[in-house]
């Protein structure tokens, strides 16, 4: 097992370890890095498809040549399609696989609790001041004042829908549910258990005799009655996708019309022109909010503060909204948004709008604690995946 | 055996020769497919192709990812003949050789991991290698990928060996012996030669099972790109696609030469079993009766 | 110059060197025992196969009564049938599993169907040119890669792809078959095709003509004697190259996400392992697929059996 050779990162992972599953703060942070050093030549990183950007879908669409010309830390990255699949591989070789992960909050606070992410000095990151005030210390990735991570991008996953076919736009989601929709067979929903939360999305808005609250904080009750949609949904769907290409693909060929997606694919899709558009309905939509996480056994530690310095640069920030389509968590760079797109800066990313993200019910870790006045009632994670299973075997 | 002329009635002739045809057909249209999509010039894998362009042949060639990972497949699979090649005639010449207690339970055992889904073996190393990372500091590398697949690369060598020790008279053996020649000279001269091409198709068998490989791949390979994870890795990537259908175009060329070699040498044992058919041999084997000596 | 001897003088050879000594000594030692050189042949490849291969099973059978803490993750050794009976009372994982077993079967029968008048034909009926060619047509597609033929299909039954083009040029409407249980069952027949026809081939090829001349001298007709006296010789070797298509098929986990739409044995078991880490729940569900073929080679080897009788 190799020994990661700088030792500004401190074992947190004890500190970490401690503090696990309580959230009770023991130790002061010790080592916390000072200051960035050297940087070792190489950087392992796990990421969403489409934020590590190397020239290779598009030449001019590269933010990844620049930062290895300028730190002399090449990339290695591998893209998960699943936060579970992030956690997993953050595990991997007992954590010293891959230095960071582009967390979203349903992973984030996993990552926190096993220990497997060390805290961040948010000082080393000098555009940290400029994150918008809901995205600096937010519950999935800061515990008791401690940073677990950068913030990268934020957005809803939308409604995606082929404009020749379903006309006229669709303002709900209800075609993606119901068993009248006329698009049965032609559907598309996410396949991992946390797509259960926009099941409980849907019902939260038509059926309020639930009484669901947090679309992640469902009690037994709820979740048998999101499961019930679920299966219900099941023989609407043509393809539970989790790599993106498993819904480019069918959205090209015509066998996808409508469903859950990505800005990514959305943006991918309207760069070859095919005729799609998208749209957050009524009931509104889950989404996500990713940090930047280093590992606690990181093998390239400077390389990473590089990184998580370089991406959270307005300028990084502007290119990758404008490929993926997600916003950025960095105010300054909604100007250069603007700059560059106009109105849809402010129309379509919603850029700087606090009110639009505290709309999104963002991803986050199902807990038994409910948070609220139900106590510990709520079913957790490990209930949901197991209840998900039900949902992918009927089909 | 050679016939000068089929026996079967003209109608039964005429219409296997079709249903043939046909299935030719249904097996050669994908890997032909794959070949003109390595010359679309567009990114899209929609049909039909806008026009021809090779393009993507250019790309491929300066893809250092694409040459690391040929690299790393190279010696994966050289590492894993290697290792067949030495334990596979090893068995064989000892359950060939020898009546011992256990001896169809020994052809069994190395059945086993052709037999059982890859899924079970690369996830029972995995395992392993994971407990041996606690235990011992081992962690996942191309000696994993190496170790993976020799031991399901083992039977393909024992199979075409002891087919061909078979077919191998015993005499020749005691005449060697008779003639003054020590065991070590014996092998050298008489033995080796015998059982030499059985080994090369054996070896390109092996190799062949291991470049391809992907499915116990994914579980021992760890941060390791192999050619196949390469390919696995790509083809959820757009713009990579066309990149991957050129080197599976290339790989589908080079490998006419290797598979003409295999089927030449393993003419005479009833034609080219291929590495999984190594397993069907095996089976009977172990179902046999011991050869008379 | 011969050497003249003197009375009683013998013509000695040059005395051996060390290490053809040594060759002579240890030569001599296997040679009296026996054991010994079985030891030396046969430790190897036993080593290996018993420390690594049954050795990893073993360790996988015995995590499969172990838990994974819902919390951190972490594998909990405590021993529990929980996982068994977790897999037992859930009714979709029996569902999955037999969803599984019947694609396998299905792509079996298959691939029988479509390999028998091919290695027929190659095997009584072509003439030698003609039989290498074939046997090399029929291997060569094994050695492209399994990925790559995999997406080749997704493209060609895709709405867009080749064999909807196809259609629309013949007028015959189009087809929705891209991601579905028939593009997975297609898939499967087509990748594992090769693989039973070689050995049908082999077993054919043996039949002597004789055979059939004498089932035509009694009085049969050619199909007669092709349910009768062919294909019970033949049935051996289908039913061994059957087992590639079954073997092949119940533990596959990346064909049916990339053409398919539901979840068989492998995707449960791979999901379980590289997306949720819960290698006990997996080590659990591997069992059926092993169990399986288990069944399937005992019922392999009594036929053969049978048969050598």
């Amino acid at each position: 097992m190799k020994r990661y050779r700088a030792n500004l990162i401190a074992a947190a992972g004890a500190v970490l370890v401690l503090g696990a599953c309580g959230g009770t703060s023991s130790a002061p942070a010790s080592n916390l890095p000072q200051s960035i050093g050297t940087g070792e030549g190489a950087l392992n990183l796990v990421a969403w498809t489409g934020y590590v950007e190397s020239g290779k879908s598009d030449p001019k669409v590269d933010w990844v040549t620049p930062f290895q010309t300028a730190t002399g830390c090449t990339i290695n990255v591998k893209f998960a399609d699943t936060s579970d699949e992030m956690v997993t591989l953050m595990r991997q070789g007992g954590g010293t696989q891959w230095d960071g992960v582009s967390a979203s909050g349903d992973a984030t606070n996993r990552l926190i609790a096993h220990g497997d992410v060390a805290e961040v000095n948010v000082n080393l990151v000098p555009d940290f001041k400029d994150v918008i005030p809901s995205l600096q210390s937010p519950k999935h990735n800061t515990i008791n004042g401690k940073h677990y991570g950068i913030p990268y991008m934020y957005g809803p996953n939308v409604l995606m829908y082929n404009t020749q076919v379903v006309n006229p736009a669709p303002t709900t989601w209800k075609d993606t549910w119901e068993t009248s929709s006329p698009y049965k067979g032609k559907v598309a929903a996410y396949g991992n258990a946390i797509f259960i939360a926009d099941a409980a999305l849907y019902l939260k808005a038509h059926n309020p005799s639930l009484g669901i609250s947090d679309v992640y904080e469902l009690t037994t009750k709820q979740l048998d009655a999101a499961i019930a949609l679920l299966k219900q949904q099941a023989p609407l769907i043509k393809k539970y996708w989790t790599a993106t290409t498993d819904e480019t693909d069918p959205f090209s060929s015509g066998d996808m019309v409508i469903g859950t997606a990505w800005p990514y694919q959305v943006s991918f899709l309207k760069s070859e022109n095919k005729p799609v558009a998208a749209v957050v309905p009524s009931e509104g939509a889950t989404g996500w909010a990713d940090t930047w996480m280093i590992s606690s056994h990181a093998q390239h530690p400077n390389c990473m503060y590089q990184w998580m310095k370089w991406t959270e640069t307005p300028a990084v920030q502007d290119q990758v909204a404008e490929f993926y389509g997600a916003t950025p968590s960095n105010a300054k760079a909604c100007d250069l948004l603007r700059q560059h797109i106009g109105a849809s800066a402010d129309n379509d990313y919603h850029c700087g709008d606090n009110a639009f993200l505290k709309n999104i019910a963002l991803w986050k870790t199902p807990l038994q604690d409910c948070g609220d006045s139900r106590g510990a009632t709520c079913t957790d994670y490990t209930v949901w995946s197991q209840r998900w299973q039900e949902v992918r075997g009927t089909k | 055996m050679s016939r000068d002329r089929a026996i079967e009635p003209r109608s039964v002739q005429v219409g296997m020769r079709l249903v043939s045809g046909l299935v030719l057909l249904f097996l050669y249209v994908p890997l032909l497919l794959i070949i003109l999509y390595a010359f679309n010039p567009a990114r899209s894998q929609a049909w039909p192709l806008p026009g021809l362009s090779t393009r993507w042949f250019v790309a491929t060639w300066n893809n250092a990812e694409v040459r690391t990972a040929l690299i790393t497949s190279l010696k994966a699979g050289l590492g894993a003949t290697t290792v067949a090649l030495i334990l596979g005639s090893l068995a064989a010449f000892a359950i060939h050789r020898f009546r011992f207690f256990g001896r169809e339970a020994v052809s069994f055992i190395l059945i086993l991991p052709l037999a059982l889904p890859g899924i079970v073996t690369g996830m029972a190393l995995n395992s392993t290698i994971n407990l041996g990372g606690q235990l011992l500091g081992l962690s996942f590398s191309l000696w994993t990928i190496i170790i993976g697949h020799a031991t399901f690369c083992v039977v393909v060598v024992y199979n075409n060996v002891i087919a061909r020790l078979r077919r191998t008279a015993t005499s020749l053996v005691e005449a060697s012996s008779d003639l003054g020649a020590d065991g070590f000279q014996t092998f050298r001269y008489v033995i080796l030669p015998n059982i030499a091409t059985a080994l090369v198709a054996g070896g390109l068998l092996a190799f062949a099972l291991s470049f391809d490989e992907i499915i116990v791949t994914n579980f021992t390979s760890g941060s390791e790109i192999t050619l196949p994870k390469w390919i696995f890795n790509n083809l959820r990537l757009p713009n990579q696609r066309p990149v991957v259908n050129v080197v599976a175009s290339v790989l589908l060329i080079a490998s006419l030469v290797p598979v003409y070699i295999a089927q030449r040498l393993t003419q005479e044992s009833g034609g080219l079993v291929s590495g999984r058919g190594a397993v069907v041999s095996a089976i009977e084997d172990a179902g046999e009766q011991p050869a008379a000596p | 110059m011969a050497q003249t001897l003197s009375r009683g003088e013998r013509l000695q050879a040059p005395p051996p060197s060390t290490v053809r000594r040594l060759r002579h000594a240890i030569g001599g030692f296997l040679y009296r025992v026996p054991a010994a050189r079985l030891a030396l042949l046969l430790g190897p490849v036993l080593l290996w196969m018993v420390v690594i291969y049954l050795g990893s099973l073993s360790l996988l059978f015995i995590t499969s009564f172990w838990r994974q803490d819902s919390v951190t993750g972490a594998i909990v050794q405590n021993w529990s049938l929980t996982n068994y009976q977790f897999l037992v009372q859930v009714d979709v994982y029996r569902t999955i599993a037999i969803r599984t077993v019947g694609i396998a079967l299905a792509v079996t029968a298959t691939d029988i169907v479509l390999a028998i008048p091919i290695a027929y034909y190659a095997a009584r009926i072509a003439s030698p040119r003609v039989r290498t060619l074939l046997l090399l047509s029929m291997v060569l597609p094994l050695w492209s890669s399994y990925l790559v033929r995999v997406y080749a299909w997704r493209t060609i039954l895709s709405g867009d792809g080749v064999l909807n083009w196809t259609l629309h040029q013949l007028h015959l409407g189009s087809v929705n078959l891209g991601f579905s249980r028939w593009s997975l069952w297609i898939v499967f027949s087509y990748l594992w095709l090769p693989y039973v026809a070689l050995p049908v081939y082999a077993s054919l090829e043996r039949i002597p003509n004789s055979f059939i001349e004498a089932s035509t001298d009694l009085g049969a007709r050619w199909f007669t004697t092709f349910r009768r006296v062919i294909l019970p010789i033949a049935f051996p070797g289908i039913v061994a190259g059957s087992i590639f298509a079954f073997s092949l098929t119940l533990g596959d986990y990346i064909a049916p996400d990339l053409v398919g739409d539901t979840e068989f044995i492998g995707n449960v078991i791979y999901q379980s392992v590289g997306i949720a880490n819960n290698i006990p729940f997996a080590a659990a569900y591997a069992i059926v697929p092993v169990l399986v073929m288990g069944i399937y080679l005992l019922i392999v080897r009594q036929l053969k059996a049978f048969e050598a009788l």
